[in-house]
């Protein structure tokens, strides 16, 4: 009999701390299968969020590095500039990568910094207990906006992909989401372009990818793909930005 | 290599020096009175085909050096007082990684922006943990400008032997200041003596590497504490450091450090000159604070006094004090905010305690 689906290399056999639902898993799972199939799992060096995702590396297997809140990119550009032969990612959540952290985002990508970024947006600071992020969509509500994220006191949803698409130094930015199967695809082939894109040297990469919070969005795991596909994504349109 | 003589500033020193000792990636910002250092690396860096970057923040400097210390290279950051604060987050994380790195302060006047006059007044954020945790930096307090670039070899040495954070303090009349240096010799390319398998490099033909500070299992992070700990005890056995003078017959020393161990040693010559028998310890190492030399004269001479001299109002002293322990009399002269005690300062606070 052939075998047809397995774990990939680049995961470790091990269960996720994710909670039910949560898209981590998912995109864990995506990146994995691409850096086996670009066959670079011992070039790859990880740089861990601070979040939901921090030990990322222990569901990973190839080198790994934790960033403080918001620095990945400061602590990639470092790693790929003195290994150049390495393919360096980030992986970071909404608040790291476009509130705490948004110099070191647009400054990596104004340098055009040869690096992958792998950016979850699910509107929400998830480790912490479910707070307003800088995507947090009007009106939502989260533990720091009890009736709803209102423009006029916590202003609009950062729309960070679409800013740095102005910027010379990048060279790729897609949206994808994880609501149905054929949108996991597609989030899978914008993270092996974005790998790619770094192979050939080409610059900085980033997907955006919407990715379900149920727990702190309140609503069953089957809701939240719903609520991705029919409100987040009238505020964060798919597809490619740059 | 023959060995030569130039005229350069304590901030170019520095970053020959560590140019010399093998560090091969520089990230900064600009901050006076450090400005001849992050210049002096940006034309330097590239020449011995290091990395330079001009950073956006202090903190996208210190967490690169953070990337580029967890790849095993030799990496460096400087700036001045305001930026060594926002430093601070990523000296904690280097920490806690156990990664080696050397950050350089050029002291000036503060709180808060303070200003660019020199000043000494960073001691304690050096000496104690500056940013959050249970952890010690090594650091380091060069009086010359051939100081400043001799030193620069064992900073990196020991930032890697012990895995550790490594502090140079020196402050603005040291950092702008032109001295002659020799350089004695130059090595081209010096490869870093101790090996870093923990390096994150790909997991080529090993298991994986992972740099980390996060310990979320119980006990977990518990026991990098112990670690460190132990890790600190050693280096205050191994690792104290200082200069000494005339200390056998002496009726008071003066204890100073960098910059104000210039001028304390020329007020001491004049006194001396005048037969008052006044002796100097000037520590090197800040932290390990240099308790040896203090235990052994306080334990053999009870009859001694000491003076405390700092641009500060007294940070260094509670060392001192720590390590005296009421065993002699410890007195304080300091200025800080743009005041630097004279020698005249000096003498006259000297021969009210004599």
């Amino acid at each position: 009999m052939k075998k047809i689906f397995s774990r990939p290399k680049a995961l470790r056999n091990q269960s996720t701390h994710y909670c039910p639902g949560c898209g981590h898993g998912i995109v864990h799972r995506l990146i994995a299968e691409v850096v086996d199939e670009l066959g670079i799992r011992e070039k790859v060096i990880a740089i861990a969020p601070v979040g939901c995702a921090v030990i990322a590396y222990d569901y990973w297997d190839f080198d790994c590095s934790e960033a403080a809140h918001g620095r990945a990119l400061a602590v990639a550009t470092a790693i790929k500039r003195l290994r150049p032969e390495n393919i360096v990612f980030t992986y970071q959540g909404d608040g790291d990568l476009a509130a705490i952290g948004t110099n070191e985002t647009i400054h990596a990508a104004n340098r055009g910094e040869n690096l992958t970024v792998i950016f979850i947006n699910n509107a929400v600071y998830g480790m912490t207990g479910g707070q307003m992020a800088p995507t947090t969509l009007l009106g939502q509500k989260t533990a720091t906006t009890p009736k709803g994220r209102e423009a006029q006191v916590q202003g609009w949803p950062l729309k960070i992909s679409e800013m740095l698409a102005q910027l010379a130094g990048v060279k790729y930015i897609e949206r994808t989401s994880l609501y149905s199967p054929q949108e996991v695809l597609k989030t899978k082939r914008a993270i092996k372009q974005a790998f790619q894109n770094q192979i050939d040297n080409m610059g900085f990469s980033l997907v955006e990818v919407l990715s379900p919070c149920p727990i702190y969005w309140e609503m069953s795991p089957k809701e939240a793909l719903d609520w991705i596909r029919e409100v987040m994504t009238k505020e964060f349109p798919l597809g490619r930005i740059k | 290599m023959m060995s030569k003589k130039i005229l350069i500033t304590g901030n170019e020193a520095v970053a020959e020096g560590a140019i010399q000792a093998g560090c091969r990636f520089y990230a900064g910002y600009p901050i006076t009175p450090q400005n001849e250092l992050i210049g002096y690396m940006a034309g330097r860096m590239p020449e011995v085909g290091g990395i330079f970057i001009q950073a956006e923040a202090e903190l996208a400097a210190i967490n690169m050096v953070f990337g580029a210390s967890a790849v095993g290279v030799r990496a460096m950051t400087s700036s001045s007082s305001p930026g060594i604060s926002l430093k601070q987050e990523g000296i904690s994380y280097l920490a806690g990684a156990e990664l080696p790195a050397v950050i350089v302060n050029v002291m000036r006047g503060g709180p808060g922006l303070g200003n660019i006059w020199p000043a000494q007044s960073d001691y304690f954020q050096a000496t104690r943990s500056g940013g959050h945790g249970d952890y010690h930096s090594l650091v380091l307090a060069p009086a010359s400008v051939q100081e400043s670039y001799d030193i620069m070899q064992l900073a990196f040495d020991l930032a890697d032997q012990y895995r550790i954070p490594a502090i140079i303090l020196i402050d603005g009349m040291l950092g702008q200041m032109m001295e002659p240096l020799v350089i004695k010799s130059q090595i081209p390319n010096p490869k870093p003596q101790i090996k870093k398998p923990w390096a994150l490099t790909g997991c080529r033909g090993r298991k994986p590497n992972i740099v980390k500070s996060f310990f979320m299992q119980q006990g977990g992070l518990e026991k990098l504490n112990l670690a460190l700990q132990k890790k600190y005890r050693l280096i205050q056995q191994k690792e104290q450091r200082w200069e000494e003078m005339f200390l056998d017959e002496a009726k008071v020393v003066l204890v100073a450090y960098g910059t104000m161990a210039r001028i304390a040693k020329a007020a001491i010559k004049q006194l001396r000159a005048k037969g008052k028998k006044i002796g100097l310890i000037r520590p090197i190492a800040l932290w390990p604070f240099p308790t040896n030399i203090f235990r052994r004269l306080t334990t053999a001479h009870k009859q001694l006094k000491f003076l405390v001299i700092e641009m500060s109002y007294g940070q260094m002293l509670e060392d001192v004090k720590l390590v005296v322990n009421g065993r002699c009399p410890v007195e304080f002269f300091g200025r800080a905010g743009g005041g630097v005690p004279t020698e005249e300062g000096i003498i006259k606070k000297v021969k009210n305690l004599l």
